[in-house]
């Protein structure tokens, strides 16, 4: 029983918030480490192999995003920033760090627990190999992705080559934040310079397309400053 | 009786509590007046020192005493503190002399200091004595000195007269009168020759000629007299002093004031010491006017600087000076006597004959008749003045080539005379003659005008004028004819010379004036001080052929150099001290000054008032005095830059001012809104919490509500602290928008998801048009102004009332309305909303969960800083449009899609 159980490593040095996490984590099925210090990061991840890393930035002795640098290159652990630190360039900063995705002091348990989920199963479905899924649906839409169809409540939408390579980005990383760069890499390519109005202009004729009330987007939610995120009701 | 008994004038009241106070931070001056050396001055102010030290222990230092090497007076000396002596070379000699810098720095209860009237070595501070003194009673020191009265400069011509030995050394009358205590050291004249002839008084060797032209019997007595004369007319003005102290009239006629004419004449010198004498008699103010009439009287150099000396004089002796300037000298004598309401008017008595009068009116004649109720004093111009003073003014360079060409001009005449001779009558060649003297009258001046003229008249005789080619001259009527070429030429030479004189006087005059405006109008440009500076050394380089340095006081430092020209100009630590000096004393100081002559700089005060504002230094290129014209044109210069830099002072002052209101406004609103609109939420979830904690018999119900309102005012708490944290990034100026290519839906989109939850029950219309541009913002901070007005219209309007937000677009800007359907704003606040901290009245909207009025505040800064702007408008069937104008920043980037292809 207990094994099946996620085990989460909270790095994060106000005693405070590690009460109201273990609480709420505790009460939903998940068991816990904890870090104080960015000095003891390491040693937990390689000693528990925790399922995900909840990581506070401003720590004692050192940063959570230089942690998360170093622990992202020898380790897939999904990570969610936590973080007081609210600005849009921290955000970025962190996702393209390597973040898996950033909530900002104070969030509602709610909410982390279904960032949580999000993780975990897209760490899981990355480890299965479940991405090759042929088909993809949130609420009314569907996405066929071995025919490259798009469908709104049955009916087809057209999309540009573009727009479609942008949805399934978005619904591949359903739930999480993608930010521009990561955008613009995967859809654009690597090479591509840092031309952000591309992807807004794109992404609001997708909108168009697929987001029918143009006053409560649904579907594709904008992350000021940072980036876009498929809403993810599953 | 007592009503009869005049109350104190309140002015004389003003006057005297302002001298109290002036008196209570300065020292105490005694002088001990002797009427020769010899009578033992110096030893009484060691006596009386001594005493001072012995019965009331009082800090006594001996700052210089001259011992004459008399032993009595040395041993006077023993068991007082002697004060080093400053050893300053000059010419090769080691010279010592008071040291005044470390009598500053020693700063005793009282310093002794003999001779005030010795003329300090080159190289210190002061040219004189005296005023070392001066600067050591400014800094609240008491001073004991001693002087003779011949050194008292008002008696000097008359000591002169008296003794027939010219005294150089002399300290102004102000002095004297100054003096708190005026202490008559006195001895029989009989007993001085004995002293003498013991050889008490001077060294042997000096003794005899001293004796000869000095110690004798009848100008001691002579000097006696003076001596106890001055010191009872000191006596006297305590006297009044005390009566008007006491509330008692002073025997004075009322309104008595003299003024006195002063030209450059060397007479005008004994009149000056005349006046003064007088006014000091009428202990009233005297007025030393000069009429600058270069239009009727040639000034030379020598003349000019004779008048500087005299104005000096008597500004030394006590008089405001006054410069006038009028065709007529009497017009403008008589006008200025009525506006300073003078009562009377002193002239020298004419030295000049009476023809000369006939020619040009008599001035004394003039005044007599036009000065009305004034009454006119006539003194004796007297004195013998001496051959240097009666020498002519020096005539302008005339060079020997005037006079060469001056021949040449005669030689062509004679011989266009020669080869017309024939055919001209004899009169012409007169007049050919006269031509060439008039032409070289106005070209070349006196000198060479008058050697044509006498070559012309030989010429013109030799030649033309039988019997011809002898030198004699047959008929009387042509020496008329010489006569009136040699007139001809003495006139217009001196009448072109004095053109020439006015036209370069006021060209001069006109430069300084014109430099003053220019001065001026660059001044009011400038706004800051480095600016000023910077102008001001500019025009002053100029204008005194000089590098300039403009320094001012600030607080980091008393004085920095923050305007220079040219712009690597700077001074030296010697010339700083100068400078220093002229700003603690307010004085002009530096070479050609009395103040410090030694340097090379000249160092200007900057002020308006008593506070200084700064130095103008002036490092002139050659280095020679100032002229009195000068100096009052660099006063003018000084007052006008003093005036700019106290004008940006001022600015900076309202502005600061404003500031600081500003910032004490915004500090208590903050305060307020911090502690009430943080501790509201704050209490309620306290509350909350300890019900819960404590409370455990709660229904079910009631603890959802409990928790629910928790989250609720936690959520209010976290909107308040991030639009604190909003307006403090956009207040901080340290705000970097982080611009980008935008399509206005996405800005409006985002914003209504974040407000998801709280617009669930409103029915929101969004009707932006495909067609609007893209605009270049900072989307981060623009979609908070989105965020803002709707969270504003959601909390100011009913629940469920419905929401529509549009948009326009024209070239420029894209304008977003956002529209709601409440009660609309209270009439005249629809700017007002926008201030920070504003909330709306009680009776408008409602207010439900009232904010700290920052929101819309935000969106203002927000909006501004993009250079759009915010507006509110009530709309006529109800409700509010907000709309924002955003600048859509320039034509919009290409768009390519995902393979490169632009759209």
């Amino acid at each position: 029983m207990n094994e099946q159980q996620p085990l989460v490593l909270v790095v994060e040095d106000e005693a405070p918030q590690r009460k109201f996490i273990r609480a709420s984590l505790t009460s939903h099925g998940y068991r816990m480490v904890e870090a104080e210090r960015a000095s003891e990061v390491a040693m937990l991840v390689t000693s528990h192999n925790p399922a995900l890393i909840l990581m506070d930035l401003g720590l004692p002795d050192g940063d959570g995003l230089e942690l998360t640098v170093q622990l992202r290159q020898w380790s897939r652990i999904p990570i969610i920033v936590i973080s007081a630190r609210g600005r849009e360039s921290d955000k970025v900063a962190a996702l393209d760090a390597g973040a898996d995705d950033y909530l900002t002091k104070p969030f509602g348990v709610n909410e982390l627990l279904a960032r949580m989920r999000v993780a975990l199963r897209h760490a899981g479905g990355e480890a299965a190999g479940a991405i090759s899924t042929q088909t993809l649906e949130f609420s009314n839409l569907k996405l066929d992705l071995g025919r490259r169809i798009v469908t709104i409540e049955g009916t087809e939408v057209h999309l540009t080559p573009t727009e479609y390579k942008l949805l399934v980005l978005l619904a591949r990383n359903a739930g999480k934040v993608l930010t521009h760069r990561q955008i613009v890499t995967d859809v654009w390519g690597p090479s591509y310079s840092m031309e952000i109005h591309n992807v807004r202009v794109h992404m609001a004729e997708l909108r168009r397309k697929i987001d029918g009330n143009r006053a409560r987007p649904k579907l594709i939610v904008t992350e000021p400053g940072v980036g876009y995120r498929l809403r993810d009701r599953g | 009786m007592n009503e009869l008994q005049p109350r104190p004038d309140p002015d004389v009241l003003l006057r005297r509590l302002k001298q109290d106070e002036a008196r209570a931070s300065r020292g105490q001056l005694k002088i001990f007046l002797g009427f020769a050396p010899g009578v033992g001055k110096t030893y009484r102010m060691l006596q009386v020192a001594r005493d001072l030290v012995a019965d009331q222990t009082l800090d006594v230092v001996v700052g210089i005493v001259e011992t004459h090497r008399r032993r009595e007076t040395a041993a006077m000396t023993l068991g007082l503190e002697l004060l080093a002596r400053r050893k300053l070379e000059y010419r090769g000699q080691v010279i010592e002399e008071f040291d005044l810098d470390a009598a500053l720095a020693r700063k005793p209860k009282v310093i002794l200091v003999d001779e005030l009237a010795h003329t300090n070595t080159i190289g210190a501070r002061h040219p004189k004595r005296w005023q070392d003194v001066e600067e050591l009673l400014g800094a609240g020191i008491d001073v004991y000195t001693t002087m003779n009265v011949q050194h008292v400069e008002s008696l000097n011509d008359v000591i002169t007269q008296i003794t027939h030995i010219q005294v150089r050394e002399t300290v102004p009358d102000s002095v004297l009168d100054s003096a708190n205590a005026v202490e008559l050291v006195d001895i029989a004249p009989e007993e001085l020759l004995a002293r003498l002839r013991e050889g008490k008084v001077y060294l042997p060797e000096q003794a005899k000629i001293a004796a000869e032209h000095f110690f004798q019997r009848g100008n001691l007595l002579a000097l006696r007299e003076l001596a106890l004369r001055r010191t009872a007319q000191h006596v006297d003005d305590d006297v009044l002093a005390y009566r008007e102290e006491h509330g008692l009239s002073a025997n004075v006629p009322a309104g008595e004031r003299i003024l006195v004419c002063v030209g450059p004449a060397p007479s005008s010198a004994h009149l000056i010491r005349e006046t003064a004498r007088l006014a000091g008699g009428l202990r009233c103010p005297w007025v030393a006017a000069y009429v600058d009439a270069t239009a009727l009287a040639s000034v030379s150099e020598g003349d000019r600087e004779r008048l500087e000396t005299h104005l000096r004089l008597a500004e030394s002796l006590g008089a405001t000076v006054v410069r006038l300037s009028g065709s007529r000298v009497a017009d403008a004598l008589i006008d200025c006597a009525r506006r300073k309401n003078a009562s009377r008017i002193v002239i020298g008595k004419p030295t000049h004959s009476r023809f000369r009068d006939r020619l040009h009116g008599s001035l004394l004649d003039e005044i007599v008749r036009g000065s009305g109720d004034i009454s006119v004093q006539v003194i004796s111009g007297e004195s013998r003045p001496s051959a240097a003073d009666r020498r002519d003014a020096p005539q302008e360079a005339t060079k020997f080539t005037q006079y060469l060409s001056s021949m040449a001009l005669v030689a062509v005449t004679l011989s266009v005379a020669w080869f017309l001779r024939n055919s001209l009558a004899i009169p012409d060649p007169e007049m050919l003659f006269l031509l060439t003297v008039m032409i070289t009258a106005v070209w070349f001046g006196r000198g060479p005008s008058l050697f044509s003229a006498g070559l012309g008249i030989a010429a013109y005789d030799f030649f033309f004028v039988p019997p011809y080619l002898t030198f004699a001259v047959a008929d009387r009527r042509y020496v008329l004819t010489f006569g009136m070429m040699f007139a001809v030429a003495f006139v217009l030479s001196e009448l072109a010379a004095r053109v020439k004189r006015q036209e370069r006087d006021a060209r001069a005059r006109e430069e300084r004036t014109a430099v003053l405006y220019s001065l001026s109008r660059d001044l009011a440009s400038a706004d800051t001080p480095a600016r000023i500076a910077e102008v001001a050394a500019r025009h002053a380089a100029d204008v005194f052929a000089a590098s300039a340095v403009v320094l001012v006081t600030n607080s980091d430092a008393p004085l920095v150099a923050i305007g220079a020209s040219p712009a690597n100009a700077l001074l030296d630590s010697k010339e700083m001290v100068v400078a220093h000096w002229a700003l603690e004393h307010l004085r002009l100081a530096g070479t050609g000054t009395d103040n410090l002559p030694g340097s090379s700089s000249i160092c200007a005060p900057l002020h308006l008032g008593p506070t200084p504002l700064g130095v103008m230094a002036l490092l002139p290129r050659i280095r020679q005095p100032l002229r009195l014209e000068q100096r009052a044109f660099l006063d003018a210069f000084c007052r006008q830059v003093a005036a700019a830099l106290e004008r940006s002072r001022l600015a900076e002052e309202a502005r600061a001012a404003t500031l600081r209101v500003k910032t004490e406004e915004m500090r208590s609103s903050l305060l307020s809104a911090v502690s009430h609109d943080l501790r509201t939420p704050l209490a309620s979830i306290t509350g909350a919490a300890t019900s819960l904690r404590d409370d455990s018999a709660l229904e079910p119900l009631t603890r959802f509500e409990l928790v629910t309102s928790i989250c609720d005012e936690a959520d209010r708490m976290e909107r308040l602290v991030s639009n604190l944290l909003d307006m403090m990034r956009l207040e901080s100026g340290a705000l970097v928008l982080k611009r980008d290519w935008i399509p206005i839906d996405e800005l409006v989109s985002s914003a209504t998801v974040r407000l998801e939850m709280r617009l669930l029950d409103r029915l929101l219309q969004v009707d932006i048009p495909s067609d609007i541009p893209m605009v270049l913002v900072d989307p981060v901070l623009f979609e908070q102004v989105f965020v803002n007005l709707l969270e504003n219209a959601c909390k100011y309007t009913p629940p469920q009332s419905p929401l529509e937000i549009g948009a326009t677009s024209d070239a420029h800007a894209v304008v977003v309305d956002i529209r709601d359907h409440g009660p609309g704003l209270p009439v005249g606040s629809e700017n007002k909303v926008f201030e920070k901290f504003y909330r709306c009245p009680t009776g408008g909207r409602s207010c439900g969960t009232a904010g700290a009025g920052l929101g819309l505040a935000i969106c203002r800064g927000i909006a501004e800083a993009h250079g759009g702007s915010i507006w509110a408008e009530n709309a006529a069937t109800g409700g509010v449009t907000f709309h924002v104008s955003v600048p859509i920043g320039g034509e919009p980037p290409p768009v390519t899609d995902a393979e490169g292809v632009s759209l």
